[in-house]
């Protein structure tokens, strides 16, 4: 028992199933991040001070990460379009080349969370507030190297536990503004590693397909990049809206 | 996107039909024949037998409650009931506020995520709507056995959350935050278990758009879809649109549950004279605005199935076409986009302004136009018609006045002076189960007996349909009539006490004790529908494959119960309409889809 059209298109919707059920998916997953943008929108127009994303995050390395997903599309279509001109070999090398990058995108994020997480606010009882690394934690006192001004290195301060308010690094916890950074990036991350692992799959074991069915193999590469550029998609949009805004 | 063949795997090509179904189904076993199916009609009945446990669960459970509105502090009557509900939660029988305000929550989310809408999509929507459009099956039939397992983890983890610390979920279904975020642990495996049934839903929305845009047969093109088919389309894109705004509301609750964020926490926030440890900066509006950009919209999944089934169900008892049945079609598809810009009107006592709630208010307005279409369309389609009294019938001509007081009653809420003195009273309670139980309960239970003999090839027994359905119709109006009345005397909801300690509406209060008894009873009114149930499976009469003598493709062109596999002996082709019934001219009162000529 085979169902009708998941291989060929419809003659009047022009469409194979699986395509047309990917395009609705990706319309709910519009909606899932278009709800936490809206989120995003609404914390900072209702908040009293906002930080702008460049002084808080990195952005030389989200401009790479940016490049890399970008070229990730690239090879992606080049892998579908290797496929439709019957040539194996290109397809392996560019969906390989895909997924490489997807890799390298999730290094360079470890590395942009990890450097939130050794990064430390205190707020004092009279209010002010001194961003930096956590040299020294006594239990009376902490000692903090606050960061660098105007390329001079201000020498560590001293503070006795008394006089805090609040100690804690950049976790999602510190502000509103990184609670948002890390729900929306962690978000995109879980989606960048769901399709790596279609990816890995179509590239290794789910290759085979391609001796028996290749028209339906060709079908699922399309979808998986399809998927794949709208992971792309969000990015663009996070990067300016998270990190330059 | 895992779309393989479903049935022994192999990378089959063919395109035909027929002569490959015997080879296919011979060689199954149990479990792929009955637990881990791919086929929608199995899984149907999956959806259907787990939903319509959930709804006798989440209904007991509003019985016991209803006991402690009634009689406030006194000892539970049933002792066995009350041990196993622990001293924790009943010391020596008298139910904790904390208990009841879980029991509440609890009764809300079952109700209607385990409930209502996966007896009326997950159900009927399985198992009816590939029939009706000739499909030998859903587009992806994997993706419809996950969905209907990931809705199973759902609802194991929502009943798993009553035996947590500190017990189930307790901020109401409606999870307002700041509260739910500083609630106990069973807000957490709450928001664990929806996201079980938010992405069973997800799967099981795109398979339908899917299965219906893709796998119509020949001949049946959109404006010859039964309106039941419609309506599930509809319900789909509600369902695929309106769910991940809650999914990231989902996600952010959880964040600042477990991350510490604060999302919906503001600044300076006390709790029990403790100011709490987070950054703040959040806003607690923001949770009721994701919440209810899903919830409205899902008042209409509630409801567009049933009105599917009453029109399934009137054009085949009137023996007539349904009246307007484009302008119904039209009707619930501006319904389904106006649902989406609605929600709002849930929320105009958080001091929104003036602006927004005008704007809200006027949509509205508008969003019960098409609803009065409808409910119109239908009732002129009894003119004129030779109506045959069937226990479905019955059912759904009751559905037409009960879902007419429910949506009436819903217009003073939606203009925003009205409301501040409605907002939040029984009057709330009365309306929106007035939509639900009355209306889309009725509905549910007339295509339960309008399509049992196609499941089973059995009629329900008509005797034992009546008493159901008598007993249902009576204590359901004396359930909710009083609750306007109490409302409008302005008795709050979600009173464990049901107003007690309060002194204002006190002459009112009285009335608990009507309500509690009339909802024993319709408890009481469901066995004939039990028993009916398991007795006509095996002893009901048996029928043709056609007894009701309808049009639609599901019982002109299968046997009853189609075939395991595949649905049709010979994949049918559609002529005409849906409800051609009485054509002039014709042999026989009614003209199936798949008949070629009239003769």
């Amino acid at each position: 028992m085979q169902i009708p059209y998941n291989e060929t298109a419809r003659p009047d919707t022009g469409l194979f199933n699986a395509k047309l059920g990917l395009w609705l998916f990706l319309a709910s997953e519009v909606m899932l991040f278009g709800a936490l943008f809206s989120t995003y929108v609404l914390l900072r127009v209702g908040a009293p001070v906002w930080p702008h994303g460049y002084t808080i995050l990195n952005v030389p390395l989200a401009t790479l990460n940016t490049v890399v997903l970008i070229s990730s599309s690239v090879t992606m279509v080049m892998s579908w379009a290797s496929l439709m001109m019957k040539n194996f070999g290109k397809f392996r090398l560019y969906l390989g080349l895909t997924i490489l990058m997807g890799m390298a995108f999730l290094v360079v994020k470890t590395f942009e969370y990890k450097a939130k997480f050794v990064h430390y606010g205190v707020t004092l009882h009279d209010g002010t507030e001194i961003v930096g690394h956590l040299e020294e934690e006594a239990e009376d006192h902490v000692v903090m190297l606050p960061d660098m001004k105007d390329g001079v290195q201000p020498s560590p301060v001293h503070i006795g536990r008394a006089q805090i308010k609040r100690l804690t690094n950049f976790g999602p916890w510190y502000s509103t503004f990184l609670a948002i950074y890390f729900t929306l990036t962690g978000l995109h991350v879980l989606h960048v590693i769901g399709g790596l692992v279609v990816n890995i799959y179509l590239w290794g074991p789910g290759a085979k397909m391609w001796k028996t069915e290749p028209t339906r193999f060709t079908n699922r590469i399309e979808v998986a990049g399809l998927y794949w550029h709208f992971v792309d998609l969000v990015w663009i949009f996070l990067f300016p809206v998270l990190y330059l805004l | 996107m895992d779309h393989s063949s479903s049935h022994g795997g192999v990378g089959t090509t063919h395109k035909t039909h027929g002569a490959h179904h015997e080879a296919d189904h011979l060689h199954q076993s149990f479990w792929r024949k009955y637990v881990f199916s791919t086929d929608h009609k199995v899984i149907g009945i999956q959806y259907g037998i787990t939903s319509l446990l959930f709804l006798l669960f989440g209904f007991s459970i509003m019985m016991i409650m209803r006991w402690q509105l009634a009689y406030p502090g006194q000892e539970f009557p049933i002792k066995w009931l009350a041990h196993l509900m622990g001293q924790d939660n009943m010391p020596d029988g008298i139910m904790l506020p904390e208990y009841y305000n879980q029991l509440g929550a609890m009764h809300g989310t079952i109700m209607v995520f385990l409930g209502v809408v996966p007896l009326a999509v997950g159900a009927f929507g399985n198992y009816v709507m590939p029939l009706q459009i000739g499909a030998i099956d859903m587009a992806f039939p994997k993706l419809n056995m996950m969905s209907y397992w990931v809705y199973f983890c759902g609802g194991v983890t929502m009943l798993w959350s009553f035996f947590v610390p500190g017990g189930a979920a307790n901020s109401g279904w409606t999870s307002y935050a700041p509260l739910s975020v500083i609630a106990t642990t069973g807000q957490t495996i709450w928001l664990l278990g929806m996201v079980f049934l938010i992405t069973s839903s997800l799967l099981g929305s795109v398979n339908f758009i899917v299965t219906i845009i893709q796998l119509r047969v020949k001949g049946l093109t959109f404006m010859r879809l039964p309106f039941f088919v419609w309506t599930q389309f509809v319900t789909s894109f509600l369902l695929l649109l309106a769910f991940p705004p809650l999914e990231a509301a989902g996600v952010l609750q959880l964040m600042d549950r477990i991350a510490g964020t604060s999302f919906f926490l503001p600044s300076g926030l006390v709790v029990s004279g403790q100011a709490l440890g987070v950054s703040g900066g959040g806003s607690p509006l923001l949770w009721q605005h994701l919440f209810w950009f899903l919830a409205h919209p899902e008042v209409y999944v509630l409801i567009l199935p049933a009105m599917g089934i009453i029109g399934e169900v009137i054009a085949n008892n009137t023996r007539k076409p349904l009246w307007g049945y484009k302008s119904m079609i039209y009707s619930i598809i501006f319904l389904g986009f106006m649902s989406f810009i609605v929600w709002a009107h849930h929320m105009f006592l958080t001091g929104m302004g003036t602006a927004i709630s005008s704007f809200f208010q006027t949509t509205t307005m508008i969003i019960s136009i098409p609803s009065v279409i409808i409910l119109t369309a239908l009732l002129l389609s009894l003119w004129g018609g030779s109506i045959r009294y069937t226990t479905p019938m019955l059912f759904a001509l009751s559905f037409l006045p009960m879902f007419a007081i429910g949506g009436l009653t819903g217009l003073p809420l939606g203009l925003n002076v009205s409301d501040i003195h409605l907002h939040d009273t029984y009057y709330v309670i009365g309306h929106f189960h007035y939509v639900v139980a009355p209306g889309t309960l009725m509905a549910l239970f007339a295509g339960i007996y309008y399509w049992f003999p196609k499941v089973t090839g059995r009629k329900m027994n008509d005797i034992l349909g009546r008493l159901h359905f008598w007993g249902s119709i009576v204590f359901m109006n004396g359930v909710f009539m009083p609750m306007f009345i109490q409302g409008l005397a302005g008795v709050s909801r979600r009173l464990y006490d049901g107003g007690e300690q309060y002194a204002h509406a006190q002459s009112v209060l009285h009335w608990n004790e009507f309500t509690s008894i009339s909802a024993w009873c319709l408890g009481l009114a469901q066995i004939p529908f039990i028993v009916n149930f398991f007795w006509s499976m095996k002893k009901g009469q048996k029928v043709n494959s056609n007894p009701w003598e309808a049009t639609t493709l599901e019982w002109a062109a299968t046997t009853s119960p189609p075939l395991a596999h595949g649905n049709f002996e010979k994949i049918p082709e559609v002529y005409r309409g849906p409800y051609e019934y009485s054509t002039r001219g014709a042999k026989k009162d009614y003209t199936p889809q798949n008949q070629a000529s009239e003769a």
